[in-house]
């Protein structure tokens, strides 16, 4: 068996399906985060493997390389965010940080 | 004897040496030694030494029709211009012997009786004002001019006769001078504007010979002189403007014996008497009664007050009255013959009242008497100025008195106004018993107040010079001769009409009012004629104006002086002779009544007054004039000013006000208005989104996860639609 | 400078506001100091424009030309004759001596002395400009601050006065508005046709066309403006504002609106009314010689009534202006050169019984006039320099103000002889009320309630001196000033008699 395209993007939506699970379930802020990157990857699989069997170029890969570099950049960030609220709030669950809402 | 140039210059600094004493004692007398009298006093013996010498050049030139005028351009509006000037003549040089004579006698007087005041110099500052500003009326040559001296002296007075402020009584009198003053003022004012309205020109000559050609038409003329007479009544407090006069005596005494006896107030006399041809007939005979009216009620006033000073005030009022009627009844010489002889015997009256204040410290007559042996000095110039006031012979005041009532019985005589005649006689009877009560009250009998008598004494020398000084002039001035027949002839005498004309007529010269030329030409002829008529009955020697109304018309001036010639001499000799026995007559019986009153007290005054007690009252309340003004004009003036401010607070700024609330009302209705409808659409509108969004916002839970779910659900549902289609 | 002499004149003030803006509150002497300064440079500029002005033509000098607003041909047009010349110099001297007046002021003094400031420039800018909306911009630039002054710096009443004050003010600028509108319609540029502000375009009868063709439209116009400045000036019965504004506002202010502000009234009917509707101004002449002489009396006896000093002498310039009335109704050389004289003396000496009033209310604290009396005793100086306002204010000869009411009252005999007969009875009550109140306040025994006060002190001093030695100067020699005006005078004279 030889293996194409189609797997690849089954992978990468799998990937996304649980990013997006993770992120819709999870009340952890962190849980959170981590499902983003879920996302993020899902996509840059697809990217590739885009690049790889449909495009030839070398765009799919900068994209991916680029995602990657931003992927990190919101990770730090979020982080970031994630411990701060944990030091105002003492918790990183998200619905209990309700301030801005009431 | 001087140029015509140096004539000019030393009046000038006539003028000016008084100004300049006022400014060196008004700013530096506090920081001069002795305070700066002596300033004054030398400054003002220069410009009587001046004054000497313009006198003696007119003596020598001896010709009255003499004058010396020189002016410089002041205002230039393009047509309308003015000059100021000076105008010197017999008259004028007559008047500045007067006015610097005793001036600076009193400047010298008061070094003595001012002697330690707080505001010793600002009272030496204030008489060279005064001076300076009397000399301006002396000297200008327009009424322009005139008018600007005229108000500066009663500033002048208004300052002395409240140089004792701090008292209600002083600042009461000096406002009243004023005022009075200024009521007089408005109708000169009004005389003036009508004269410049109709010749376009407020210099003297220019006016009289405008005058002779072209006489303003109807009672406007009439109006012109009464309007300038009006000045002089106020000026020269003549009923019924003369309340403030007494009232003025709260001024210290040398101010009274300047100001309000010898200068000032005469110089509504000297305005008349110079303005003579600008007066016609009717204005004339206005002027007649109204003087003698006044010396005949100032006389008796005289009589009952107790006040020396305020006694000497009615008295110098009736004098006046004397001059003023002379004016009035056509011999303008001999009113200022008695302007000059009176002078002399007042201001010495006054200083002698002044230094008998300063020696007893009242002015009550009652609590005087006996200060005869005290003071010597001063009882015999009292005296010799008494026996001159009250017109015994060969007395200074004797040819004066004696040449106006023979004009006022000439005058009556020929044109049947015999009333200021013998209303005049009246008050010469008048004169000589109250003025010899005062001399036998203060200075004879046994002393009624041993206190003040003890502590009485002579004056200091500064005092007592000018007292003999004024006394030699007060039996002299006159030099026992009539004003027409002696040396005073040479100074003043009617004004020759036709050269004057020819002088100073209006040929090629600009008059504003060529309307009022026409008018007058219409009924020139007329006029002439009437005038001329008119005016040979009312004075034998062609003296009064009325002959100069009449000189378009040289026919008619001709047949006024020969007509004048021919009877008049004969009705004036015999006026001169019947008047001068009558007047010796009624003075010896007046001082012969005085003497068996207060000397012998063979009449008992009191009773006299006890039978006709509302004699007595209404002279002690001078015949109730200033109740009547305060009923009325005062009252008047206070309620109407009342009125309008309580008009304008109420009425105008009650409609303002009002405007503003009816404003405020409109606007509270449109407030209300945009409140509940206006606004009721827009909050509304905002209630209604408000409402909605609270549902709507149930929507937004804040959760990323709802959101999540719902961006699920709507790829889902999108697909699916998509896939449909 | 020399070149733009006028605006320099107008803006120099400005620029002195700005830099006291830039200085800290605290600093009050650094800003009292600029504003001296910013007001002292006029005054310089104002001696050079005295002495350089030519007297002789009736042409506008130191004429400055642009276009402003190209697209209305609104023009920034200035330039002065001898109408403008003596209030542009009142303006400048009394707004220096103001300044100095000020300097007590303690309450924010920055903004005092700006808006005063901003308050010259627009006195000046209206005597100086000669297009209509120019002189528009700045009557209502000159409003402003005098709103603020009165309201921040005044009385216990001081809303209510502003208030009265700018709504007044206000009513009569929306008139004068409506008349410009109406001018800038019917008045036509020679040279291109356009429409114009220009004053001097409008003067010339040729360039009238449309609604000023109408007779009745003339006179709606005339009756416009004439409200609108006689509201200004005050004229009876517009003139309410006047006593509650002066005596609320400080005395300096006072000053200023009493000097300057009332004579914007008559400058403006002589400068826009008489030569742009001649024949309406020769049809007005017996209403308007009637509101002088109403003006004159109802004023004196209204000042008569009044207890309070500064009350009196707001009462006593309803007064005097009746005077500047009178002989503008007169429209004869006598007439109209006494009155435009007479706005220039009252301004002088109105401002020196305001000063004088100020002095005693900064040390007694309160002016009612029956409070007082026997002061010449305590402070001898100050009761001289007051009787020598007091004086002038009565029309003694040998000061200014005599001049200039004996000319009107010689203009306005030849035409109006009743009227005037009345008018001059206004010199007897003037007299009254003035002699009165020198009495109730200054002669009698002494008060002993104000032993400690002290007397005039040498700045109060350099305030006063100098207005007293013009007044006395003008007084014997008054074609200094008189000399400026005449040409133009007699030039407009010609106009309106056609």
């Amino acid at each position: 068996m030889t293996v194409g395209l189609p797997h690849f993007l089954t992978i990468g939506a799998a990937l996304f399906a649980l990013g997006i699970f993770a992120m819709m379930t999870r009340r952890n802020a962190v849980a959170l985060l981590m499902g983003v990157e879920l996302i993020l990857n899902g996509a840059n699989v697809n990217f590739v493997a885009f690049a790889r069997y449909v495009d030839g170029g070398v765009d799919g890969h900068l994209m991916a390389a680029f995602v990657i570099v931003l992927a990190a950049a919101e990770a730090a960030v979020g982080l970031a965010i994630v411990l701060a609220m944990f030091r105002n709030f003492g918790t990183v669950h998200v619905d209990t940080v309700n301030r801005l809402k009431r | 004897m001087l140029s015509e140039n140096s004539i000019l210059w030393t009046a000038l600094s006539i003028l000016l040496l008084p100004l300049l004493s006022y400014v060196i004692i008004f700013f530096f007398g506090k920081k001069l030694p002795r305070k700066g009298d002596w300033v004054g006093v030398t400054l003002l013996f220069a410009s009587w030494i001046q004054a000497l010498r313009i006198f003696v050049t007119f003596w020598r030139h001896g010709d009255p029709q003499f004058r010396v005028e020189g002016a410089v351009r002041w205002l230039d509006l393009g047509r309308f211009t003015a000059d100021a000037g000076i105008l010197v003549d017999g008259t004028t040089a007559v008047m500045l012997v007067v006015v610097t004579t005793v001036s600076m006698l009193v400047h010298l007087y008061s070094v003595g009786y001012m002697h330690g005041d707080r505001r010793y110099e600002r009272f030496f500052a204030f008489l060279g004002f005064f001076t300076f500003s009397m000399m301006g009326i002396v000297l200008s040559n327009s009424l322009l001019l005139l008018y600007m001296f005229w108000e500066l002296v009663g500033l002048a007075s208004y300052l002395l006769i409240g140089f004792f402020f701090h008292k209600h009584s002083a600042a009461n009198a000096n406002k009243k001078a004023f005022l009075t003053n200024r009521v007089g003022d408005f109708g000169f004012f009004i005389g003036i504007l009508i004269l410049f309205t109709a010749y376009g020109t407020f210099n003297y000559l220019e006016l009289f010979a405008h005058m002779q050609v072209a006489p303003i038409g109807g009672a406007l003329l009439t109006w012109a002189g009464v309007g300038l007479f009006m000045g002089c009544i106020g000026k020269s407090a003549q009923a019924p403007l003369h309340i403030w006069l007494p009232d003025a005596m709260e001024g210290p005494t040398p101010v009274s014996a300047l100001i309000h006896a010898a200068t000032m107030v005469a110089a509504g006399v000297y305005m008349v008497a110079r303005l003579q041809p600008l007066f016609d007939p009717s204005a004339m005979l206005v002027i007649a009664y109204v003087g003698s009216i006044t010396a005949f009620l100032a006389a008796t006033i005289a009589v009952v007050k107790t006040d020396i000073k305020k006694s000497l005030a009615y008295s110098t009022i009736s004098q006046l009255g004397y001059m003023v009627m002379a004016m009035g009844v056509g011999v303008a010489g001999a009113g200022m013959f008695h302007l000059w002889t009176h002078a002399f015997f007042k201001a010495l009256l006054f200083l002698g009242s002044g230094s008998v204040i300063h020696a007893v410290h009242t002015q009550e007559m009652p609590l005087m008497g006996g200060l005869r042996k005290k003071m010597p000095i001063t009882f015999w110039t009292f005296a010799i100025a008494t026996i001159a006031i009250s017109g015994v012979p060969f007395f200074s005041g004797f040819y004066s008195k004696d040449a106006i009532l023979a004009g006022a019985l000439a005058f009556g005589w020929i044109d049947g106004h015999i009333v200021p005649f013998v209303l005049a006689l009246l008050a010469a009877g008048f004169t000589a018993f109250y003025m010899f009560r005062m001399l036998f009250q203060t200075f004879f009998g046994k002393p009624r107040d041993m206190e003040r008598y003890e502590h009485a004494h002579e004056s200091p020398w500064t005092m007592a010079l000018p007292l003999v000084f004024l006394a030699v002039l007060a039996i002299g001035s006159a030099g026992w001769k009539g004003p027409t027949d002696g040396w005073f002839g040479k100074f003043v005498a009617p004004y020759d009409m036709e050269m004057i004309v020819a002088q100073y007529g209006p040929a090629g010269h600009d008059v504003q009012a060529e309307a009022v030329h026409v008018e007058a030409e219409t009924t020139e002829g007329h006029a002439a004629e009437t005038q001329a008529d008119e005016h040979a009955a009312v004075d034998p020697h062609a003296e009064t104006p009325a002959a100069v109304h009449g000189g378009a018309d040289e026919h008619a001036v001709a047949a006024t002086h020969e007509g004048g010639h021919e009877g008049g001499h004969d009705v004036h000799h015999k006026a001169h002779n019947t008047a001068m026995i009558l007047s010796i007559l009624t003075a010896g019986l007046g001082i012969l009544l005085a003497w068996l009153t207060y000397m012998r007290r063979i009449i008992s005054a009191p009773a006299i007054l006890a039978r006709l007690p509302w004699v007595h009252k209404v002279l002690q309340n001078m015949y109730y004039f200033d109740e009547l003004y305060a009923a009325t004009v005062y009252r008047f003036t206070l309620w109407f000013s009342w009125l309008n401010g309580a008009f304008d607070r109420v009425v105008i700024d009650g409609i303002v006000n009002g405007a503003g609330y009816l404003t405020r009302v409109l606007s509270w209705f449109s407030g209300q208005i945009d409140k509940w409808v206006v606004d009721g659409l827009v909050n509304g509108v905002g209630a209604a989104i408000q409402v909605s969004g609270e549902g709507i916002r149930r929507v937004q839970t804040g959760r990323i996860q709802t959101y999540l779910v719902y961006v699920c659900f709507s790829i889902l549902v999108l697909v699916l639609v998509f896939r449909a289609l | 400078m020399a070149d733009h002499i006028l605006s320099w004149m107008t803006f120099f003030p400005v620029i002195g506001a700005a830099a006291i803006a830039f200085v800290p509150r605290e600093r009050s002497e650094v800003i009292k100091t600029i504003a001296a300064a910013a007001a002292f440079v006029p005054l310089v500029l104002a001696v050079q424009l005295f002495i350089n002005f030519d007297r002789g033509i009736t042409d506008l000098q130191f004429v400055e030309h642009y276009t402003w607003i190209k697209s209305f041909n609104i023009e920034y047009f200035m330039g002065v004759d001898g109408l403008s010349v003596p209030m542009v110099l009142l303006t400048a001297f009394l707004s220096f001596i103001c300044i100095i007046a000020s300097w007590k002021i303690d309450k924010a003094v920055k903004g005092y002395f700006a808006l005063f400031l901003l308050l010259e420039a627009g006195m000046m800018g209206v005597f100086c400009s000669l297009d209509f909306f120019l002189f528009y911009v700045f009557w209502e630039v000159m409003l402003l601050p005098m709103y603020f002054l009165i309201g921040i710096w005044g009385g216990p009443r001081k809303e209510y006065a502003a208030i009265k004050f700018f709504l007044y003010t206000l009513a009569g600028s929306v008139l004068m508005l409506l008349a410009m509108i109406a001018f800038y319609y019917n008045v036509t540029d020679p040279v291109t046709g356009d429409h114009t502000f220009n004053m001097v375009h409008m003067m010339d009868q040729a360039n009238h066309g449309g609604l000023l063709n109408v007779n009745s439209a003339r006179f709606l116009i005339w009756m416009g403006l004439f409200i609108g400045f006689a509201i200004k000036v005050p004229v009876f019965p517009f003139h309410t504002w006047l006593p509650d504004a002066h005596v609320e506002a400080p005395t300096a202010v006072s000053v200023i609106l009493a000097g300057v502000l009332l004579k914007m009234g008559t400058y403006g009917i002589l400068r826009i009314s008489y030569p742009i509707l001649p024949d309406q101004a020769a049809a007005f002449m017996i209403p308007m010689a009637v509101l002088g002489v109403i003006n004159i009396l109802y004023g004196a006896f209204c000042a008569m009534a009044q207890t309070d000093m500064k009350k009196l002498v707001a009462y006593s310039s309803v007064s005097h202006m009746g005077y500047v009335l009178l002989g503008m109704a007169a429209m004869n050389e006598t007439g109209m050169n006494g009155a435009v004289f007479q706005m220039f003396n009252h301004g002088c000496i109105t401002a020196m019984m305001f000063l004088c009033v100020g002095v005693i209310y900064d040390r007694a604290h309160h002016r009612e006039i029956n409070g007082f009396g026997g002061l010449m005793t305590q402070m001898p100086l100050y009761g001289s320099v007051f009787s020598f306002a007091l004086f002038a204010a009565v029309g003694l000869p040998g000061l200014s103000g005599f001049i200039s009411e004996a000319w009107v009252f010689m203009g306005s005999f030849q035409v109006h002889r009743t009227l005037t007969i009345i008018a001059a009875l206004g010199i007897v009550i003037g007299a009254a009320y003035v002699l009165w109140m020198l009495q109730r306040v200054f002669l009698g025994p002494k008060n002993d309630k104000y032993d400690s006060l002290p007397d005039i002190s040498a700045r109060e001093m350099f305030t006063l001196v100098p207005i007293g030695v013009i007044v006395l100067v003008l007084g014997i020699r008054p074609m200094i000033v008189v000399d400026l005006m005449k040409t133009s005078l007699n030039h407009l004279i010609k106009v309106v008699s056609g």
